[in-house]
C-alpha cells in the first residue's frame, strides 16, 4: 500500500507520496483536457517544445547540461489517452543526494527547473522560439508517420479508429499530420497560455519526502489560478447490427488480428472489478484461456491476449498469426468468449486470476510510476477507489458477477492486418 | 555465508556458493512489496558449438536452440508451469540473451512456494518429441513478429555487419528453418551441458529474510543429486578485429527510414575489473559525444537528421563488444556520415567534461537501482564475467580523461564502423 498526501494550491493539485523505496525522487506533472480534434495537434507539440529550453537555459545543450550537473536528472514527456481525455505527462527524476555524499538540495533544484520550464520557457516576440517550434514540428510529423512502421501499434490504432469512427477516442494522441504545418510559434504559445488556465493540473512528488517538506517550495514556484473542473460525457457506442470486419493488406509476414469489444463497464462502475476478473480469466495472463488455447493448444500464435481500457469501456484482443490461419484463430477466440459467457470457467480459474490481479496491483505500486498511475485513475474517474478498496473489490467478485459482466460484453469490430495476395512464400 | 555491505548505497548483499557449485545472492529490500528472483544459466545464443557433456568432441547445434530450450522448460508432464505460478499469485517469465538464459518470477505472496517452483521447474526438464514439434509453430510466429519489426531488423542487421564469424551475429531465436532441426535429444544434450548448478546463478531481491531464504535453497538443493561439475568447452570462433561489411540496406514496408552506426570494439577484456573499466569508459565517451547535452546531438537535431528515437548504447559481454548509435531519420546516408565523422574527429575531452559525465553516469546508476529487475539481471550479467554491479560507481569515479581517450584510439576508425539502414521499399 502507499500513503498519499494531497493539497490544492490554486489551480494545482499537489500529491506527495512519501516512500523510502528509491534512490531518486520523482516529479510528475499531468495536464489533462478533453480530447478534441481542433487542438490535439497543438497539445501534442507543446511538451516537446517546452523540454527544449527555458529563459535561463536558452538552448537544448544548456538545458541538458544543467540536467547532467544535477547528477543526470532525467526529463521525459509523453502523451496518453485516458478515456476521452488527452493527458500530457512530464517527468523529472533526480538522485537523492543522501546516496551521493553530496549536500546540494537536488529536489529543490529540480523543482525550480521544472517550474522554469512551465512558466519561463524560451520565448520571442510573444511566441515560443520559432526555431524550436519548427524543429519540433518536423519531429512530430516523423513521429506521427512512424506509427505506420510498428505494425502491432498500427493495428491497435486502426482498430480503435474503425471502432470509434467520428468520436474523439478515435484520435491519435500525437495529433493529425495535416494539422502540423498550420501551427506557428505565436499561435502555439497562445494555446499554451490557454492550457495553463484551463487544463486540470496534477503534480506528483514521489520519494523520501513529505508534504510539509515540499509544500512551500511548490507553492512558491507554481502559481496557477484556480479553475473549474470540466467534466465530459464519454461517447457511448451504439450497438451495431452486425459486427464490423475490416481487412487491410500490406507487405507483412505476420498477420495482426485485433478485436474490439464494448464492455459497457468502466472504472466508474461498481462492477469494474468483475470486469477485471473476467478479462483475467479470458486473456489477461499466461494462464488465461486465450494463451492456453490459441498458443499452447493450437500453436497458432506467440502472443494472444486481451486487455481492457479502464476509462473507455473497451476490451481488445490481439494475436499475431500466420495470415492463412485467420479463420481458425477467430473461431478459437470466439469459442473462448462464448465459454466465458456460458460460465464455463472453474473456481480454480477464478481464484488463480484474483491472486494474479492482486499481485499485479501490489507490484505496480513498487514503482513510482505505478503509484502515480493508480492514484491518477481517481483523478480521471468520478469514483474514488483507493488501493485497499480495489484489492478488496477484487476479492469479493463472485462467479455470478463474472457471468453478469459477460452478458454486457459485445464484439464490435474485427480488424485484420494481413499480407498482400500472392505474396506467400 | 558472506555479507557484503555497501554503505553509501545503504545496501547489504548476502552470498554463498553451495556445495553443488550454485552461486546464491540475496539482496534484501524491506520497503518493497514484491520479491523478484532470477535463476540464470551462463548459456545463450552464442554457445552454438561446444563439447556436450559426456562427449569428447565439439558439436554444432541448430541456431536458436538455447531460446527454444527456454520455452520448453515451462512445459511439464502435468501441464504448464505458468499455471502453477499464477495459482501461487506470481508472475513468471524467462528470456534468452546472447550469453544467458534467465528464468524468473516476481510475487508479493507465497514467495517460498514460488522459489521452490522456480528451482524445481528449471532443474526438472521434460522434453518429448510431441511437445517439441508443437513449440515450433509458436516460435515460428515469434520469429515472424520480429521479421516485421523494423527496429529489430535494424539492430540485428548492424550486428550482422560487424561480425565475420562470431555467433553474436545470429538472431537469438534462430530461423524458422534452423529450429525445424531441433529435437528432444538435442535439447537434453544442451540441458545436460549447461544447466549444471555450477554454471548457474540465483539472485533474489525483495522483502525476504536472507538466512531463512538461504536455508530453504540449501534444503531444496541437497534433496537433488547432481553429477560433479565439469568445465564447459565452448568453441572459440576466430574473429578479425575489423567489421565484416561496411554498409547494409534493408528494404521494408516502412514510411520513416532508420539508420544505425555500429562500432566494433577491437579489444575485449575477458573478465574482471579491466573489462568493467573498458565498458564504463566507452559508455561514458559515447554518451559525451551523442547524449542530449552534447553539441553534436543539438546540431544533428537542428539539422533535422535525428528525432527523439535517437539512441546510443554500448554492450560488452564475454568476448564481444559493440556500440550502436542512431535512430529514425529522413536522411539515413547523411546521418551515417555525420556520426562517423564525429567519431573519427574526436580527439580530446577535458577533465571538467569528464567530471560532468561521471556525475550523470553515477546519477543514472542510482536511478537504475530503483528497479529490482535491473539489479537482478545486471548483477548476474556482471557476475558471469567476474565483475560486480556494485563496483560501477567506484569504476566510474576512477576514470581519467586518458582512459577515455584510449578507448577512442582503439575503436574510432573507419574499419571499426558498420552502417545498417532500413528504408521504405521502392
Amino acid at each position: 500500500m502507499f500513503q498519499e498526501e494531497v493539497k490544492t494550491i490554486g489551480g494545482l493539485r499537489l500529491h506527495v507520496i512519501p516512500t523510502k523505496k528509491y534512490k531518486t525522487n520523482t516529479l510528475v506533472l499531468k495536464m489533462k483536457a478533453p480530447l478534441c480534434e481542433q487542438d490535439i495537434t497543438m497539445r501534442a507539440l507543446v511538451p516537446y517544445v517546452l523540454q527544449n529550453a527555458t529563459e535561463r537555459h536558452p538552448s537544448m545543450k544548456a538545458f541538458r547540461t544543467y540536467l547532467d550537473e544535477l547528477y543526470g536528472a532525467t526529463l521525459q514527456v509523453d502523451l496518453t489517452k485516458k478515456g476521452e481525455h488527452h493527458v500530457i505527462t512530464i517527468r523529472m527524476d533526480v538522485a537523492n543526494e543522501k546516496f551521493l555524499g553530496d549536500t546540494s538540495a537536488l529536489l529543490r533544484e529540480a523543482l525550480t527547473l521544472f517550474s522554469d520550464m512551465l512558466f519561463r520557457p524560451l520565448t520571442e516576440q510573444g511566441g515560443f522560439s520559432v526555431a524550436i517550434v519548427e524543429q519540433e514540428k518536423r519531429a512530430l510529423k516523423q513521429k506521427i508517420q512512424s506509427l505506420f512502421d510498428d505494425k502491432m501499434r498500427y493495428a491497435q490504432h486502426r482498430l480503435i479508429e474503425e471502432m470509434y469512427k467520428g468520436s474523439p477516442y478515435a484520435l491519435d494522441v500525437h495529433g493529425k499530420l495535416n494539422d502540423v504545418d498550420t501551427i506557428d510559434a505565436k499561435r502555439l504559445y497562445k494555446h499554451y497560455e490557454h492550457m495553463l488556465k484551463h487544463d486540470e493540473m496534477d503534480l506528483y512528488i514521489v520519494g523520501d519526502v513529505t508534504l510539509t517538506d515540499v509544500e512551500h517550495d511548490v507553492a512558491e514556484r507554481f502559481s496557477l489560478e484556480a479553475r473549474p473542473l470540466r467534466s465530459i460525457e464519454t461517447t457511448t457506442l451504439t450497438k451495431r447490427t452486425n459486427v464490423q470486419e475490416v481487412i487491410e493488406k500490406q507487405d507483412v509476414k505476420q498477420g495482426k488480428l485485433h478485436l474490439g469489444y464494448r464492455t459497457n463497464t468502466t472504472y466508474n462502475d461498481a462492477d469494474y472489478n468483475a470486469l477485471q476478473v473476467w478479462n483475467g480469466i479470458f486473456g489477461g495472463f499466461a494462464h488465461s484461456k486465450l494463451f492456453m488455447n490459441v498458443r499452447e493448444k493450437a500453436s497458432l500464435a506467440y502472443y494472444a491476449a486481451s486487455r481492457i481500457e479502464s476509462h473507455q469501456g473497451m476490451m481488445m484482443v490481439m494475436a499475431g498469426i500466420e495470415p492463412s490461419n485467420y479463420g481458425r484463430s477467430l473461431e478459437i477466440i470466439h469459442a473462448q468468449a462464448e465459454a466465458m459467457r456460458n460460465g464455463q470457467f472453474s473456481d480454480e480459474e477464478i481464484i488463480q486470476t484474483k491472486a494474479v490481479i492482486r499481485n499485479q496491483l501490489l507490484e505496480t505500486v513498487d514503482t513510482a510510476r505505478g503509484m502515480i498511475e493508480i492514484s491518477y485513475h481517481n483523478v480521471i474517474a468520478t469514483r474514488q477507489r483507493p488501493l485497499d478498496e480495489w484489492l478488496e473489490g477484487i476479492e469479493k467478485v463472485t462467479r455470478e458477477d463474472i457471468v453478469r459482466i459477460g452478458e454486457k460484453i459485445e464484439l464490435d469490430t474485427i480488424y485484420f492486418l494481413t499480407e498482400k495476395d500472392g505474396e506467400k512464400q | 555465508m558472506k555479507v557484503i555491505r555497501y554503505d553509501q548505497l545503504q545496501e547489504q548483499l548476502f552470498y554463498e556458493r553451495l556445495n553443488n557449485g550454485l552461486g546464491v545472492y540475496i539482496l534484501p529490500k524491506k520497503e518493497f512489496n514484491k520479491t523478484y528472483a532470477t535463476f540464470t544459466t551462463k548459456y545463450g545464443s552464442v554457445d552454438n558449438c561446444f563439447t556436450p557433456y559426456g562427449k569428447t568432441s565439439m558439436k554444432k547445434v541448430p541456431d536458436g536452440i538455447a531460446h527454444f530450450l527456454e520455452h520448453k522448460l515451462f512445459e511439464k508432464e502435468d501441464g504448464d508451469v505458468f499455471q502453477t505460478f499464477s495459482k501461487q499469485g506470481a508472475s513468471a517469465n524467462a528470456f534468452t540473451s546472447f550469453t544467458r538464459t534467465a528464468y524468473l518470477f516476481s510475487s508479493t505472496a507465497n514467495v517460498e512456494e514460488n522459489l521452490e517452483t522456480l528451482l524445481d521447474f528449471v532443474q526438472e526438464p521434460y522434453f518429448t518429441e510431441q511437445t517439441v514439434e508443437k513449440e515450433k509453430g509458436i516460435i515460428a510466429q515469434e520469429i515472424r513478429m520480429y521479421d516485421d519489426h523494423p527496429d529489430w531488423r535494424l539492430y540485428f542487421g548492424t550486428i550482422e555487419s560487424m561480425y565475420h564469424n562470431h555467433p553474436v551475429k545470429i538472431d537469438i531465436a534462430g530461423t524458422v528453418e534452423s529450429i525445424s532441426h531441433i529435437t528432444k535429444d538435442l535439447l537434453y544434450e544442451c540441458y545436460e551441458t549447461f544447466y549444471h548448478p555450477s554454471n548457474m546463478l540465483l539472485f533474489i531481491t525483495g522483502p525476504v529474510d536472507p538466512l531463512t531464504t538461504l536455508e530453504q535453497i540449501r534444503n531444496n538443493q541437497t534433496k537433488k543429486t547432481f553429477r560433479s561439475p565439469k568445465e564447459i568447452e565452448r568453441f572459440r570462433y576466430e574473429e578479425p578485429p575489423h567489421v565484416a561489411r561496411k554498409k547494409h540496406v534493408i528494404e521494408m514496408n516502412v514510411q520513416t527510414p532508420k539508420c544505425l552506426v555500429g562500432i566494433k570494439a577491437k579489444h575485449v577484456y575477458a573478465k574482471g575489473k579491466e573489462k568493467l573499466k573498458h565498458e564504463c569508459a566507452m559508455g561514458l565517451l559515447l554518451d559525451y559525444l551523442f547524449g542530449k547535452s552534447s553539441p553534436h546531438y543539438e546540431w544533428l537535431y537542428q539539422q533535422g537528421l535525428i528525432d527523439e528515437t535517437f539512441m546510443v548504447d554500448y554492450t560488452e559481454e564475454s568476448d564481444f563488444g559493440f556500440g550502436l548509435i542512431g535512430g529514425d531519420t529522413s536522411q539515413p546516408d547523411q546521418l551515417a556520415e555525420e556520426i562517423q565523422r564525429i567519431l573519427v574527429q574526436f580527439s580530446d575531452i577535458d577533465d571538467e567534461q569528464v567530471e560532468r559525465m561521471k556525475r550523470k553516469k553515477i546519477g543514472s546508476f542510482l536511478r537504475s537501482l530503483n528497479s529490482l529487475e535491473y539489479i537482478a539481471n545486471q548483477f548476474t550479467r556482471y557476475a558471469f564475467d567476474e565483475m560486480s554491479l556494485f563496483d560501477v560507481v567506484r569504476t566510474l569515479q576512477s576514470l581519467t580523461s586518458d582512459d577515455i581517450k584510449a578507448v577512442a584510439r582503439e575503436c574510432f576508425m573507419h574499419e571499426q564502423f558498420a552502417v545498417c539502414q532500413v528504408v521504405p521499399k521502392r
